[in-house]
């Protein structure tokens, strides 16, 4: 146990010493997670709209007051003829164009329906389904309150509810994500690095030879950067509570038990990794190519597991980060507690202890 | 009383026989020279006397312990220095001499007075907090070696430890070696320095993994009509088959 501690402290005093990689380290997640809170963001605030009102009535002025009180919108120009849409979207003044047909009221009154013509920039496609959805329920939210009640269309009306992120908050998809990639980045990285470190500059020979068990010398240096991910672990919670408004809905210990699972798991992948990689740059590398670019690309942080092609949705069963991520969501937003999480977390346990097989069994391989 | 038996010490990878049949003895306190061309063997050799690498056949002792057996006794009685120089850089030499003391389980009580004992006799006493980093590579290795035998071991096993190092600092680091004879500490060295080979009590020549010759320097010479030592190994290394890796 002396032994151990002895070395626990002399890997965290490794860290400790390196005051630009713990700066790095300790500051990356709060950097990450700001960024993809507030910078990296699908919501849709203040489009600019363009009106070309030919019907001029009271209904077209009351749906246009209506969409310039909304926070999403902002009336920046009233045309007067078709003919300004083009050069309008060229020069980038507006996202959104509202036209409302000659005798808009009439119509509306007359026949219970009228049209309204929707036009938008969709270069950034994800943006404009979001602010044509925003503008078109502006719309029916009108229609809805100036039906004559005895016209009433038989007809069926979507009364849409959004449950646990009703404002579509961005940041409720980003958090559980940050998370599970600055666990791999951290922990997967480092603990790799740091191994392969030792080997490197011959101190891990040394090691060997002395009676220290190897089991302890990965221990010791898994020890600090299980606590530096713990800290890191407060910190993103803290941020996405108070900063960006994501509440933890659910239970907290649940939450708590497997991020431990999975932070354990990434230093499972860390090991692993030290034990193929022969460098420091080449563990670098390897846990940036093969561990983070799946994070990204197929945890579902960014794009949604379900819409994915079946092929790489069967990949993605495989990715650590997609259990972990969809058992975050489910504790945080959705504000479940453990028996929720309890698929992902046996899922995430058997990962964990297979990686750590692995790795052990080729780190036992290595030192002959 | 020999602190290290081998007998028929042999190790294969595959077809090839690295190690072939070693049988020596070296006795305690003795500084013990092992020398031979690169790939003749000795790193290997070395490996399974440290107890990093399982013999295919033959067993060897060290220090009263059966390499294969007993791994984790011969493991605290040894203490090794690595070709590479391998302290931790980023700690201080007090840091370091704490840490290998605790992996060698020194009494935490005792660390720092033996710490300063050690300083003493390196006449290091003022670079006790300095960064390893920032030490010449003269002190590093002097430095090595007293971490090599802080837990006072019975055997030190040093690989090539004066690599790179100018000639004075090179006998500075052997006074330390005789030091640490004379205190009764049996000293198993590689090298490639042949100068350095004169300095040993015996030493041996390896070529092509079997031990070609084993005597006092004196002796070794006489029996090659060589005026030194690197005539003598010249002589043998030139019987090599092997190639050079």
């Amino acid at each position: 146990m002396e032994r151990f501690l002895s070395f626990a402290k002399k890997e965290l005093l490794h860290i400790l010493r390196d005051k630009r990689t713990m700066l790095l380290l300790l500051g990356m997640p709060i950097a990450q997670i700001v960024l993809f809170g507030f910078a990296i963001s699908t919501e849709v605030g203040n489009t600019k709209v363009a009106i070309l009102d030919l019907a001029r009535d009271e209904a077209s002025r009351r749906i246009e007051r209506d969409l310039d009180a909304s926070r999403y919108f902002e009336v920046v120009a009233h045309l007067e003829d078709a003919a300004e849409v083009e050069p309008l979207f060229r020069r980038g003044k507006a996202s959104l164009v509202v036209v409302f047909q000659d005798g808009f009221r009439e119509s509306l009154l007359r026949d219970g329906s009228a049209e309204i013509q929707l036009i938008a920039d969709a270069t950034d496609p994800n943006t404009a389904t979001v602010f044509l959805q925003y503008a078109t329920s502006v719309a029916t939210a009108y229609a809805r309150e100036n039906q004559p009640p005895a016209a009433a269309p038989v007809g069926i009306v979507p009364q849409v509810r959004l449950l646990y992120n009703p404002q579509l908050k961005g940041a409720y998809n980003f958090v559980p994500g940050v998370l599970g990639m600055m666990m791999l980045l951290v922990c997967a990285m480092m603990t790799s690095i740091s191994i392969v470190r030792e080997r490197e500059t011959g101190t891990m020979e040394v090691l060997l030879v002395s009676p220290v068990r190897p089991i302890f010398v990965i221990l010791a240096k898994m020890a600090p950067y299980f606590l530096l991910s713990c800290v890191n672990l407060a910190t993103v919670l803290l941020v996405s509570v108070f900063v960006l408004d994501v509440p933890v809905a659910g239970s907290l210990p649940a939450l708590v038990l497997v991020s431990f699972v999975y932070i354990l798991l990434a230093l499972a992948l860390g090991l692993l990794i030290s034990t193929i990689a022969a460098t420091q740059v080449a563990a670098m590398l390897v846990s940036g190519m093969a561990f983070m670019l799946p994070v990204i690309l197929l945890s579902g942080m960014m794009f949604p597991v379900e819409s994915m092609p079946a092929a790489l949705q069967w990949i993605s069963n495989a990715i650590p980060a997609r259990w972990y991520i969809a058992a975050v969501k489910d504790v945080m937003i959705k504000g479940l507690g453990f028996q929720a999480v309890a698929k992902e977390l046996a899922i995430l346990s058997g990962m964990t202890v297979f990686f750590v097989a692995v790795a052990l069994k080729n780190f036992k391989t290595r030192l002959e | 009383m020999n602190v290290i038996e081998t007998e028929r010490l042999t190790k294969r990878f595959g077809d090839f026989v690295a190690v072939d049949r070693l049988d020596f003895q070296v006795a305690r306190g003795e500084i013990f020279g092992f020398l031979g061309a690169n790939g003749a063997g000795k790193t290997t050799a070395m490996r399974m006397l440290c107890g990093l690498s399982v013999p295919t056949s033959g067993t060897a002792r060290v220090a009263g312990f059966d390499i294969g057996r007993q791994t984790e006794s011969v493991k605290k009685s040894i203490g090794y220095m690595s070709q590479k120089f391998s302290l931790y850089d980023d700690l201080t030499v007090a840091e370091n001499f704490r840490l290998f003391g605790g992996i060698y389980g020194v009494p935490s009580r005792e660390i720092p007075s033996r710490t300063d004992e050690m300083l003493e006799l390196l006449d290091f006493r003022s670079e006790k907090n300095t960064f390893v980093k920032s030490l010449p590579l003269g002190w590093k290795q002097k430095l090595s070696f007293s971490i090599a035998i802080f837990h006072r071991p019975g055997v030190v096993f040093l690989d090539e430890p004066t690599g790179g190092v100018d000639p004075v600092s090179r006998r500075r680091f052997w006074e330390l070696i005789y030091e640490a004879s004379d205190r009764g500490i049996t000293v198993f060295a590689t090298t490639h320095y042949m100068d350095e080979a004169e300095y040993c009590h015996r030493a041996s020549i390896m070529v092509d993994g079997r031990i070609e010759a084993l005597d006092t320097p004196a002796r070794l010479k006489q029996a090659h009509g060589a005026a030194s030592m690197d005539e003598v190994f010249r002589n043998l290394a030139r019987k090599a088959t092997r190639r050079a890796d």
